[in-house]
């Protein structure tokens, strides 16, 4: 009598333990599945906005008064120049300063400093990143509001996505490696060059791409930095049809990027402007996810090929 | 192993096996050799010290960041007592009655903050638990880079969905609600956090050992007892991480609150309110034009002081949870 109590009461047990584990399973795809849409949301709504601004003048026009014949082209130029001066200073940077971390530097304080270091700079706020710039690169180095300035700014900001980019690619390289360069008479220098680099060469590249990607879509440093929102002409090209080809003028050139004409366009009371942001926006998030996605896509790639 | 340039690499060693027969064949004196491994050896020096000096480069970067936000800050504290500061209720330094606050701009951040967080911390740990204890191969495969994609959606953009979005449809709930509020930014800042929250306390989860949850299921757990009271426990120190790098993001996110929370600063604990929080005063300066020097230009860099002070409060605090709740397996 007692017994069948008891199996009866662990009958139930062991169901209402397996309604727990169903509850929560439900909870688990319903949670998924309200943030998956509440990005298609964020998409769609865009896109119901933006798509009809989307025509080849939206790229090849200045910014204007009217917000129909308004366009983007001097935020996207100002955004690839930014980017490119982004990516000329961050990327040796923080492939060397990663490499020496992870091949070169003793196990010492100074080591374990400059690790924590990294840690902490990549969860200081990107406002903070616009500060420092506003004083130093600004004011202190006479820069102003120019290309080069914003470049440098958003450096700073990937430096820390890069370096721990660069060392996790690294680590993943087995000893054996290294010890078969020595082996063979190789120099420190020469095993990196020539062995280490090239085979973290595409996890390097992943963490380059994400870090681009979040310096295209920062918005506040940049306006810390005191960018113009309103650039209605371009910097002078880069590239010049006379001697010597290469201009360097268009580095202090004042300029507008992507998300700064957007955040322009959205704080305007009139719709017709929010539909530009719309656009722009949209423009935006492509390039960002494209960037994304290739990053994603090189690393499962690589998850795949690479057997040592 | 596979490499692509394995065929170049080859060509190169016999090259460099066939220069090797030369030397053999045509002494080399002693002193030559010596010559070339003392320049050898000085060209690795010199690299090095390039290299070492790259990886200092990032604490002269907090060096210069702490230097700027202090030696700005001091001549403001010249200017504004540390007590008006931290005690006055009123943040009005453009005004010409002005008041110098922080209270106000501090109670934007945190309101919007804890909305954030409320929305974030619940919503991306069930998704981390789901991905990492329950869902099967395929969905944890796609749902991953999905996260990661969305993680990666400017600030602005999220700001956009927040202002023209989500206030309208939260108003057609609640009409009294006004155009700014920090409740609606809140919101869209903690669904912006969920893909960080969850994929690091997803990655903490998947890092606990398989014999723990085999041990749980030996003694007939379900998988959520065995999410809830293994896997979770044993991978607290990485859960602790990733919520501390959640509420860092929302006390220093910009956009959102600036262009979805309104910029009067406003000292209040009601999210339905429309109020300016630290970073949002950043940013309506910045968007003027103060001129180098004057004291509205000094009060942007006390500001952000303070911010870098509270997040590195909780970098702190996660730095010692991670030693405190760190797990030997």
């Amino acid at each position: 009598m007692d017994h069948d109590k008891n199996l009866t009461e662990i009958r139930m047990m062991i169901a209402r333990h397996r309604r727990w584990d169903r509850l929560f399973l439900i909870t688990g795809i319903v949670t998924l599945m309200i943030a998956m849409l509440i990005f298609f949301a964020l998409i769609m709504g865009m896109v119901i906005d933006g798509m009809p601004r989307l025509t080849l003048d939206f790229f090849t026009s200045f910014p204007s008064r009217r917000p129909g014949a308004a366009g983007i082209l001097s935020a996207w130029v100002g955004t690839t120049l930014v980017m490119l001066v982004t990516a000329v200073a961050a990327v040796p940077l923080g492939v060397s300063a990663g490499v020496y971390l992870e091949e070169y530097a003793p196990k010492n304080l100074l080591t374990e400093i400059i690790e924590i270091n990294v840690t902490n700079l990549a969860g200081v706020p990107s406002i903070i990143y616009g500060l420092l710039a506003l004083g130093l690169f600004v004011y202190q180095l006479g820069l102003g509001q120019s290309i080069l300035a914003a470049g440098l700014t958003l450096a700073l900001l990937i430096l820390p996505v890069v370096i721990v980019a660069t060392r996790e690619a690294i680590r993943s390289i087995p000893v054996s490696i290294r010890e078969g360069a020595y082996a063979v008479g190789a120099t420190k220098w020469q095993t990196v060059s020539d062995h280490i680099l090239p085979y973290s060469s595409a996890g390097i590249l992943t963490g380059i791409i994400i870090g681009l990607a979040r310096a295209i879509g920062e918005t506040a440093p940049i306006i810390t930095i005191g960018a113009l929102t309103f650039i209605a002409f371009l910097p002078t090209s880069p590239i010049q049809s006379e001697f010597p080809f290469l201009s360097f003028e268009w580095l202090m050139a004042p300029f507008t990027v992507m998300p700064i004409q957007m955040f322009n366009w959205v704080s305007r009371p009139e719709e017709a402007f929010q539909l530009n942001a719309a656009a722009a926006g949209l423009v935006l998030v492509v390039m960002t996810l494209a960037m994304n996605g290739l990053a994603i896509y090189l690393r499962y790639n690589l998850r795949k090929k690479i057997k040592w | 192993m596979k490499f692509s340039r394995r065929n170049d690499a080859k060509s190169e060693d016999m090259k460099i096996s066939a220069q090797n027969m030369d030397n053999r064949n045509d002494v080399v004196p002693a002193y030559k050799s010596l010559r070339r491994n003392f320049r050898r050896h000085i060209k690795e020096r010199i690299i090095e010290s390039i290299l070492f000096l790259a990886a200092l480069f990032s604490v002269f970067i907090t060096f210069a960041i702490v230097y700027m936000l202090v030696s700005e800050s001091m001549v403001f504290f010249e200017h504004v007592s540390l007590r008006e500061f931290l005690t006055d209720t009123q943040w009005t330094p453009l005004f010409d009655d002005a008041h110098y606050g922080i209270l106000p701009l501090v109670s934007g951040t945190v309101v919007s903050s804890l909305v954030a967080l409320a929305v974030a911390l619940p919503l991306g740990t069930i998704i981390a638990i789901y991905l990492s204890e329950f869902a099967p191969f395929a969905v944890r495969e796609i749902a991953k880079p999905f996260l990661e994609l969305l993680g990666g959606i400017p600030t602005v953009v999220y700001g956009y969905f927040a202002l023209l979005s989500v206030t309208p449809l939260l108003q057609y709930f609640f009409p009294d609600l006004p155009g700014f509020s920090l409740l609606s930014a809140g919101l869209v800042m903690g669904i912006m956090i969920i893909p960080y929250v969850s994929s690091m306390t997803e990655d903490a989860m998947r890092s606990v050992p398989m014999h723990l949850r085999e041990g749980s299921y030996a003694t007939g757990a379900t998988r959520f007892q065995t999410a809830v009271k293994v896997v979770v426990p044993a991978s607290m120190s990485g859960i602790a991480a990733a919520y501390i790098l959640g509420i860092s993001r929302a006390v220093g996110e910009t956009m959102v609150v600036t262009i979805a929370a309104g910029m009067q600063p406003n000292l209040t604990w009601n999210p339905t309110e429309p109020a300016a929080t630290i970073t949002t005063y950043i940013v309506q300066v910045s968007l003027g034009d103060l001129p180098h020097g004057s004291i509205g230009y000094q009060t942007i860099f006390a500001a952000g002081l303070t911010l870098l002070l509270i997040t590195l409060i909780f970098n702190i605090l996660g730095h010692l949870l991670r030693k405190y709740y760190r797990e030997v397996y």
